[in-house]
Formats: C-alpha cells, structure tokens, sequence
C-alpha cells in the first residue's frame, strides 16, 4: 500500500507491503543505509531513528504507521561535508570502534540532547541502556555525548540548528 | 526474523475499528504502540490475518486527573505519563513505575493499553493496575464494560479481553495526599524485565499506624499479585524493623514462583522479600 511521509526533510512516497518495518523500508526502499538493522525485535537500538521528535525503534514500527510522520535518519543529522557537533564529538572521544552501534548511538543521544541539553551523566546511561556496543564499550560514548551537551544549549543556536529533529 | 503476512487497516472511529476487529473470527489484533506485538510478529509468535492500528483514535490518548482519580487513556504513551506534571503528585507510584519501564526509546511509543492487553506477567503496568484496584473499561461488538483489575490478567499473555474488544481507558482511583508508597523492582540490566518488583502504598492514622496497606508483586508469578498477607502484616502497625522483617517473610511466604531460565524459584521467593522490604523503607523514609 502506499504510504506517505518526510524523511530527511524530504517527501517521500512508498509503495509497501504492510509487514515491512520502517527500518527495511528506510534502508531497501529508500537506500538510506546509515539505519542499521541488528536484532530485529526492539533489544539492541542500532535502528533507531527520531520520528516527529522523539527516538524511536524503526523497527518496531511499520512503515505504514509512517503515514504522515517526520522522520529523521542519522544522514540528517549533518550536511554531508561536515560533522555535526555530536558527531565530532563521538570522534574526539573515539566513541566508535566498529561502528555498527553508532547510528543508533547518536540519534538517541541528538533526542535527548535536543529536549534536555542539560542531562548529567546518570541520564546519559539510563537513556543510552537501550542501544547495545559490543566493542567501545560505554565510557567513550557516555563521554562524547556529556562534551556535546553545550552544542544543544540555546546559547550555541547556530550549531543545535545544523541538527535540530 | 521478518514479519508474516497481515493485512493492514487505521480507522478512524472506535465502533470502526470494533466492526473491523469483529470481522475476522478472533484473527485480528489491536495495534497500540507495537511495542510488544511487533516483536511477537517478528519471532512469528503471533501471526494475526489483520492489525487494525488505534493512532487515529485520539480520544484514547487523554490522561485526565480529577477527583475520582487518574484516567490513562488506552494510547497515553509511557513518556506522556512521564511529561505529565500533575501525575507527581495526583499518582506518585503511577510515575515512579512507569519510570522504569524498558528503555528510552520504547517509552516514547510504549503505551498504557497496549501493556495491560499484553499482560506480560513481570510487567509494570499491570502490577500497578492490580495494586491499586484499577478498572479497565472495554468496548466491543456487544458494547462496553467494564473489567476490575483482579479479574482482568488470567495468565502470561491471557487475559480477560476478547477478540473484538479494545481497551479504551484505566481508570485508577484516588490518591490521598500524605499517601506512603514505594516501587522497587530489580533487574539484571537496566531495561530488562523485572526478575521481581513490589509496589506497595499505605495511608497512616493519627497516631501514625498503617492502614488500608496495598502491596503488589510483580514477576514472581503467571500473572501480577496483591499480597494480602503482607497487607495483613501491616495494617495497624508501626513500620518499624519488626513489621517490616515480618512483611519481607511474609512476602516470600506468600508466593510460588516457578524455576525458569531466568532464576530458580527460591531465588525470586528471597528477592521478592527483599524488593517488599525496600519499598516499604522507602515509602516510610519519603517526607510527605
């Protein structure tokens, strides 16, 4: 069936079987990658994407409960020349090893940040629980995204708007 | 895995979409917040041949507070509950269990109804329903009605909803100012679902004795429980160290458990003492 919706900032529509997750749908229909399928049943996070603001697991969510939503993928997240300041952030701290976690990683830290830029260091974990690394480990990534924090305060506007959900 | 084949309807008006849940002999389900039922179709554990989608029905995503008590509306999600500010002090225990439900992510989609059909047994919407005597209100082909708490959870994944009917509210009574109350639940990761939990609230008399005592228990048992006996150790106590070592044996006394891969019955028998006991100490240490 089809099914309408902005991804990225762009309208889309697709064409859909009702089963296909919106994760499938965002990665085979509309090649957007950078959403990373691991479990497939709402335990790991790598999925997750930030539907009309809020993170979510792409795939525990149909495509065609997409209808009508904004979305946005980690590739909307910066422009494609340049890191967004989370981004770089995850860099400095070499908050990434093999990479598989980190979409998830920094789509569920830019939600958080964006509704609460000034979460300490206990509402980092509680939140990032949700998104599974085998490899960095969580030190890294707990501390990239603590330094990204004056990034999303309302002072810093030009750079929490390159972002914003 | 993927997902078998179903079809896929989003009405608009609840009698839609009773007609709609009604039309295929108990083969179609509700989806709410898919955050149980989409991993039940992802491991093939449920296989319905239509979902009928509640998104459009925004007269069920209301929480009202008001004199009789705290209304959750079907599709109030987890977070709605969390961003609510009133339910801090309309329903404490209410958003210090929510508070621990799942993850982030899910908590942002996760809702009210979709728990309570889902009945998982060491849920935390259920225990609270269950704790505080919440009715649940129904509609379905033949009309609404309305289920108390005790009789709703039959099992693990059973309850007493049929086929056509959808959950339209929960209804919690009132909560007294200077209520005591605490809800601990204990977990190997953060996130998990709880080994076990106790919710427990209680008022206090003049002269600051226990009375009208409700404790819960969650994940010791098929479904969530009310722990008379523990109640029946508190009212008209002191919460001192003897009521509460008493009501920790009595917690343990008063359930079953079952071996699973998980923990070992005597294991889940220990720590629901223990969670009872916590809550406890933390419902007497709370200023009110």
């Amino acid at each position: 069936m089809p099914v309408r919706f902005e991804v990225n900032g762009k309208e889309v529509e697709v064409e859909v079987e009702p089963r296909m997750t919106l994760a499938d749908c965002l990665r085979h229909v509309l090649r957007l990658t950078g959403t990373h399928v691991g479990c497939e049943h709402g335990v790991c996070g790598a999925c997750t994407i930030i539907v009309d603001g809020a993170a979510v697991r792409a795939c525990l969510m149909l495509a065609v409960q997409a209808e009508g939503s904004r979305i946005v993928t980690v590739e909307g997240l910066s422009d494609d020349d340049e890191l967004s300041p989370l981004q770089k952030s995850f860099r400095k701290h070499h908050a990434l090893q093999c990479g598989f976690c980190t979409p998830g990683m920094i789509t569920t830290a830019h939600a958080l940040l964006s509704e609460e830029p000034d979460c300490d260091a206990a509402r980092v974990r509680e939140v990032l629980s949700g998104n599974l690394c085998r490899c960095t480990g969580y030190i890294s990534i707990v501390e990239a995204v603590l330094d990204a924090r004056a990034a999303y305060r309302p002072k810093d506007g030009a750079a929490r708007a390159a972002g914003k959900p | 895995m993927k997902m078998p084949p179903f079809e896929y309807a989003c009405p608009t008006t609840l009698s839609e979409a009773v007609a709609l849940l009604a039309s295929r002999d108990g083969d179609a389900k509700a989806l709410a917040g898919g955050q149980s039922l989409v991993p039940m179709l992802a491991f093939r554990l449920a296989q319905p041949a239509l979902l009928v989608d509640l998104r459009k029905l925004a007269e069920l995503r209301e929480i009202r507070i008001s004199t009789d008590g705290v209304r959750l509306g079907a599709m109030a999600r987890w977070r709605d509950i969390l961003d609510d500010r009133q339910l801090a002090a309309a329903h404490p225990l209410l958003k210090a269990a929510v508070a621990e439900v799942a993850h982030y992510q899910i908590r942002n989609r996760g809702t009210v109804g979709g728990s309570i059909a889902h009945a998982d047994p060491a849920a935390e919407m259920p225990g609270i329903a269950v704790t505080c005597e919440a009715e649940i209100s129904v509609v379905g082909k033949s009309g609404s009605r309305t289920i108390k708490s005790a009789d709703f959870f039959h099992g693990p994944l059973m309850t007493a909803l049929a086929a056509d009917e959808i959950i339209v509210d929960v209804r919690l009574p009132a909560w007294p100012a200077r209520r005591r109350w605490g809800f601990v639940e204990f977990a190997r990761r953060r996130g998990d679902f709880a080994l076990a939990a106790a919710a427990v609230f209680y008022d206090e008399d003049a002269n600051g004795r226990a009375r009208n005592a409700h404790v819960g228990a969650i994940g010791v048992a098929d479904r969530p429980l009310r722990l008379r006996p523990v109640e029946a150790v508190l009212n008209g106590q002191f919460l001192d160290e003897e009521t509460i070592a008493k009501a920790d044996a009595a917690a343990s006394a008063a359930v079953a458990p079952q071996d699973d891969i998980h923990a070992s019955a005597a294991y889940r028998r220990a720590l629901i003492g223990t969670m009872v006991e916590r809550a406890l100490r933390a419902a007497h240490a709370r200023p009110v």
